[in-house]
């Protein structure tokens, strides 16, 4: 890989304690633009803790975050959304009493220029605006296949679509980075399978850069052009997917554990 | 049989998105306003005006008012009378300030002023949630009453605190009669709930809804959370103020402090309970139901009960009726009357198909 163009994402000596708890120690790598990136490592390890480092809902003690070109020494939640970062959760975190439709729709509410009075009265920029917005909620929800499932309430769709409309939020933004933590999790081979299958064609598509966290190293091989291992928090390997499940360390941290 | 969606198609998103998307729905609507402005005012009599249709539609704007704070911002609030009140006297006060204001400008400066006190109030919830922003809510609602009482300009001077309301003039035309009272009221509060429905389900009313299912994800797909709350804070307090000016001018026919004491607080709280949390209809249906329960039980007391129940007893009834259906509802339908409307209304979708 040649290091002329510089990285899209680039954290350097992150460091993030919980009341003297060590959640990641001393973590820095660089994101490509345009690659998928895993983060693996056990359980408790650190991985969301620094996805949350990077969209500004943790912030380091230590450390700076460069995202397209910007350096910072933390980032806000609001901030990273206006740069172009979103991110789905480990945990979904979608908005339960509202529909996959609306879930998806609010994903662009940055996008929105209607002021809440035109909203009101429906004119101006408002009726134009909505129809915008729904535009591109459509595109998403055809991408993922929703359309079923358009108007219901998203606490009544089963896990693994409840994870894709997550996804669809995300989308939504049309975003420059996308952080995805276990996206799937949970999931039956046939919805790994057609999980996989989208995320590897929001990459390629669209060409946004992706930052996943997933402990099926099978998934993730073939998935990433780009590892990151993590340990106690502390980075062990840092690389292509074969040279990183090479590294003994890597496997005595981690994929050896896979093995018993 | 009637009631189908059939063939009913929508071809653009905009005909998607509207609030009423089948024509069965949208002739249903006409018919009413056709009863409501046409036919009502002149069979209706003065009974029906003054006790069932203008309660009616007042406490269904301050449903909606709290609505649109509580059941699509999610933000708990016990300081709705406070609001109403703000908007009640600001009204009356501004009328007297500037002589000639006209009246529906005095009802939209009164919703002003309640929006600007309802923000003030709605700062803590930028800190707190739940239990504790309803005890700073409740903070409100005394300390407004406290203030309106005590000082006594706020009533020009009069010693009990309760002033007659001026007259109903809307350009030249007087709406003083209990039929004028209530096309006023209908004419203030309709336009509202118009704009209401536009707003949640708009790009403000979704924002509403993610802060109140989740707010540390809204803040990640970069919805405004402060402004987001203290718009809902406004948006509802401006409502609850022009129903408390509708309350005091064409209801009451007097502003007083008492009338929007913690109780009418409760009863708009109930309202929406009972009508639907995150529901536009439900205010109205939940309005209904408080406005028209008193009148069955006292007509039913009235024929069965007669002699068996001690007059004085039947408040007490009411309100036994009142605190189980609440804990009914509360456990049985969270999602109030307007859930089991649209329950039948899927049931007739099909009918006469059970499924
Ligand atoms: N909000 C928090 N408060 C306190 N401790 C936290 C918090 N978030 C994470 N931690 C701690 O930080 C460490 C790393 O947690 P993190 O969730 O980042 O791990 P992970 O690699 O995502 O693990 P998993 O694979 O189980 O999801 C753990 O010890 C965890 O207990
Ligand atoms: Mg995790």
């Amino acid at each position: 890989m040649s290091e002329t163009v510089a990285p899209l994402l680039s954290l350097s000596h992150i460091s993030l304690s919980f009341k003297g708890v060590k959640a990641v120690t001393d973590i820095g790598f660089d994101v490509a633009e345009g690659e998928i990136c895993a983060l693996i490592g056990p359980n408790g390890a650190g991985k969301s803790s620094l996805l949350n480092v990077i969209n500004g809902v943790y912030q380091p003690q230590q450390g700076e975050i460069r995202f397209a070109g910007r350096a910072r020494r933390a980032m806000q939640p609001h901030e990273a959304a206006v740069a172009g970062i979103a991110r789905t959760f480990q945990n979904i975190a979608l908005f339960k009493g509202m529909s996959v439709l609306d879930n998806i729709l609010t994903g662009r509410n940055l996008a929105s220029r209607s002021s809440w009075l035109e909203q009101a009265f429906r004119v101006g920029r408002a009726v134009a605006d909505e129809e915008a917005q729904r535009a591109v909620a459509e595109e998403v929800i055809a991408f993922l296949r929703l359309q079923a499932w358009r108007h219901t309430p998203v606490g009544q769709l089963p896990y693994g679509l409840q994870k894709r409309v997550e996804l669809g939020r995300a989308l939504a933004a049309r975003p420059r980075l996308l952080l995805l933590d276990e996206p799937m999790a949970g999931m039956n081979r046939e919805e790994k399978r057609e999980m996989s299958q989208f995320i590897r064609e929001v990459n390629q598509v669209f060409g946004t850069t992706i930052v996943l966290i997933e402990h099926d190293i099978g998934v993730v091989m073939e998935l990433s052009d780009h590892v990151v291992v993590l340990d106690y928090g502390r980075k062990i390997g840092d690389g292509e997917p074969a040279a990183v499940r090479a590294l003994p360390e890597v496997i005595a941290a981690y994929l050896g554990q896979q093995r018993h | 049989m009637f009631y189908q969606e059939s063939g009913q198609f929508s071809t653009r998103y905009r005909q998607d998105g509207r609030a009423l998307r089948l024509w069965q729905q949208r002739a249903a609507l006409w018919a009413l306003l056709a009863l409501a402005f046409g036919l009502l005012p002149f069979i209706g009599n003065d009974y029906w005006f003054s006790a069932i249709l203008i309660p009616f539609l007042v406490l269904s704007l301050a449903g909606l008012g709290l609505n649109l704070l509580t059941g699509y911002a999610g933000q708990l609030s016990l300081g709705s009378a406070a609001f109403m009140a703000v908007g009640a006297f600001a009204s009356y006060k501004l009328q007297f300030l500037l002589p000639g204001l006209p009246l529906l400008l005095s009802f939209v400066a009164g919703g002003v002023v309640a929006a600007a006190v309802g923000v003030v109030f709605g700062l803590p919830s930028l800190r707190i949630k739940g239990f504790y922003l309803l005890v700073s809510t409740l903070a409100a609602q005394f300390f407004v009453e406290w203030l309106l009482t005590k000082f006594a300009w706020f009533s020009n001077g009069n010693e009990s605190g309760v002033i007659t309301a001026p007259p109903l003039l809307v350009a030249g035309h007087d709406f003083g009669s209990p039929a004028g009272r209530y096309l006023l009221t209908l004419s203030v509060v309709l336009p509202l709930f118009v704009l209401a429905a536009n707003l949640v389900r708009s790009s403000l009313g979704r924002n509403w809804m993610a802060v109140r299912d989740m707010d540390t994800a809204a803040a990640v797909i970069g919805i405004p959370i402060l402004r987001t709350k203290l718009l809902a804070f406004a948006i509802s307090s401006f409502i609850l103020g022009v129903a408390g000016s509708l309350w005091a001018f064409t209801y009451l026919g007097t502003v007083e402090p008492h009338g929007f004491d913690l109780s009418r607080s409760f009863q708009v709280l109930f309202i929406i309970i009972l009508g639907g949390m995150g529901s536009i209809l439900g205010n109205f249906l939940g309005a209904a139901f408080i406005v028209l329960l008193p009148i069955v039980l006292s007509i039913l007391s009235g024929s069965l009960l007669s002699g068996v129940l001690p007059a004085g007893q039947l408040e007490n009834l009411q309100k036994i009726i009142f605190g189980v259906l609440i804990i009914l509802f509360l456990i049985k339908e969270p999602d109030g009357l307007a859930r089991l409307w649209q329950g039948w209304r899927a049931r007739a979708r099909l009918w006469p198909l059970r499924f």
